[in-house]
């Protein structure tokens, strides 16, 4: 579902964000990206969404290599992706609902199938009470929980969430990670990248750990080997 | 369309000092164009009614026969640079002469016969008007039968020409100094603009929106603010104008589809800095 394999990501001056990192995230799976600020956490997200595209070495998202899409064919794919930001990224003059639907209409959604579809995201994430409220109207967790029902309403087969606790207090993280894994539970694969080893602890999910670029440990192929051994 | 038609309606009523700031600009930068253009029409037109005087005055010999003048103006008048040949009688040249020569009156009293030739006065089409042109028409003239000298005053239609030239090639390099300066305002009020939304952009972006549905607000946004600003610049000029025309002098406005022209030099130039300025966001995400 996606695939890097041995991708480096280089930019001028001759930094790395990425050092030959391979990995793979299958359908339905829950994934912890962990690592220290500048580990590349960000950068592998990024390869995802096609927000950058490899120096050397190939992305696959949802069976297709990045670098052969056209221009025009990355907002489809990203469509089919969620993304969610520690910073929320919500449009500042418009209501929780309206913040939704807008990322059905860029999709070109029948206007009247938008309703619908936006109240059953925000009922999941348990805001329907708060649909017309403006985000500075709303706490850090519940402008979190906006963002998560406008990755979710175009209906991703993957999650993708940059430090989505973040800038969030402990009981938003806690109400925000079980909003992650319930989405989990349904069948979306998650890839949360988080330096917040507390919260990696409290689940037996696959973790990724970066360090300077590189993937330093994946507990998903270190554990099977070592049990193996 | 009605969704980008939605999303330009709500950027201005969000920002609507920052709009009306960019409408203004735009406005502004438009105006001195405008009045640079204005000022070279004008100057225009007042050299164009000095060339309105240009016209070559053939004398005919003394005696020459009225027929013979008569079939000379027809084919005089089928040149194709000649516009209007009159007949101007001894007697009438005479008469004219002591109208406009006024402080000769004494020696008009003491002549005993009219030593004024009789004359055709030849009016050239304006596209004619230049010293090559009248020149040649004038060779042509001497051509003819019964004519004793031709005048054309090569001089001063010389000098006007170099005044024309002159003065053309000023308002064509200073307008369009000008106008080279108004876009580059423009293009930077369209990036301002756009740069406030540089978020919302790529916002869009991240949840799958396609360069052209991003485009069209900030398009029609730039388009309808440049559009606007080409109709408040028309309106200064005239107010600017006005004021002129009723404490210095009468000159001549925007024909409409002059004026006409502002409005969609305004929106062109909205649009396009639109579309520079958000491609290069687009770029980013």
């Amino acid at each position: 579902m996606i695939t890097l394999t041995r991708v480096f990501k280089a930019y001028p001056k001759g930094v790395f964000a990425l050092r030959d990192v391979s990995l793979h995230v299958a359908k339905g799976e829950f994934v912890f990206l962990t690592g220290h600020s500048g580990a590349g956490k960000s950068s592998v997200l990024r390869m995802v969404y096609v927000g950058d595209l490899p120096t050397e070495g190939e992305v696959q998202v949802g069976g297709r290599p990045t670098q052969t899409l056209r221009p025009r064919d990355i907002p489809k794919l990203r469509r089919r992706l969620g993304i969610v930001f520690q910073d929320f990224r919500l449009l500042a003059d418009r209501t929780a609902e309206e913040n939704v639907a807008f990322a059905l209409e860029v999709t070109g959604v029948r206007r009247d199938m938008v309703g619908p579809k936006v109240a059953r995201v925000l009922a999941q994430v348990g805001l329907a009470a708060k649909a017309r409220a403006f985000p500075h109207e709303l706490s850090g967790g519940e402008q979190q929980r906006v963002a998560i029902a406008r990755a979710l309403v175009n209906d991703p087969f993957v999650l993708l969430a940059d430090e989505p606790t973040g800038n969030l207090d402990e009981r938003a993280t806690r109400g925000v990670f079980q909003l992650l894994r319930e989405i989990n539970a349904n069948g979306t694969a998650v890839v949360m990248a988080t330096h917040d080893l507390d919260l990696v602890r409290q689940a037996n999910y696959r973790t990724i750990e970066l360090e300077a670029g590189a993937v330093v440990y994946d507990s998903g192929v270190d554990d099977a080997a070592a049990g193996a051994g | 369309m009605r969704l980008a038609l939605r999303e330009a309606v709500r950027s201005f009523r969000r920002a609507p000092v920052l709009s009306l700031l960019s409408i203004t600009t735009i406005a502004f930068a438009l105006f001195v164009v405008g009045l640079v253009v204005l000022v070279g029409l004008n100057v225009q037109a007042a050299l164009d009614e000095v060339g309105e005087r240009v016209e070559v005055v053939v004398y005919l010999r003394r005696g020459s026969p009225l027929e013979a003048a008569t079939l000379a103006m027809q084919d005089i008048l089928a040149f194709p640079e000649v516009a209007d040949v009159a007949y101007v009688s001894e007697d009438e040249a005479l008469r004219k002469a002591r109208q406009e020569l006024r402080e000769f009156q004494d020696v008009f009293e003491d002549l005993t016969t009219n030593p004024l030739p009789a004359s055709l006065e030849v009016k050239l089409h304006p596209a004619y008007r230049d010293a090559g042109h009248v020149e040649d028409v004038a060779r042509r003239l001497h051509g003819f039968r019964f004519v004793e000298d031709v005048r054309y005053g090569q001089d001063w239609i010389a000098k006007l020409d170099r005044l024309r030239s002159v003065a053309a090639a000023m308002s064509v390099l200073i307008s369009a100094a000008f106008a080279a300066a108004s876009v580059i305002i423009i293009g930077t009020t369209i990036r301002l603009t756009v740069l406030q939304r540089a978020r919302e952009i790529a916002i869009m972006r991240l949840v799958g929106a396609t360069a052209g549905f991003v485009r069209s607000p900030f398009l029609l946004d730039g388009a309808c603010k440049g559009a606007l600003g080409g109709l408040l610049a028309v309106g200064l000029c005239y107010a600017a104008f006005a004021v002129v025309s009723r404490l210095v002098l009468q000159g001549r406005f925007f024909a409409p589809g002059e004026a006409l022209l502002f409005v969609v030099a305004g929106l062109i130039l909205g649009f396009f800095a639109s579309a520079v300025s958000v491609g290069r966001h687009l770029r980013e995400v």
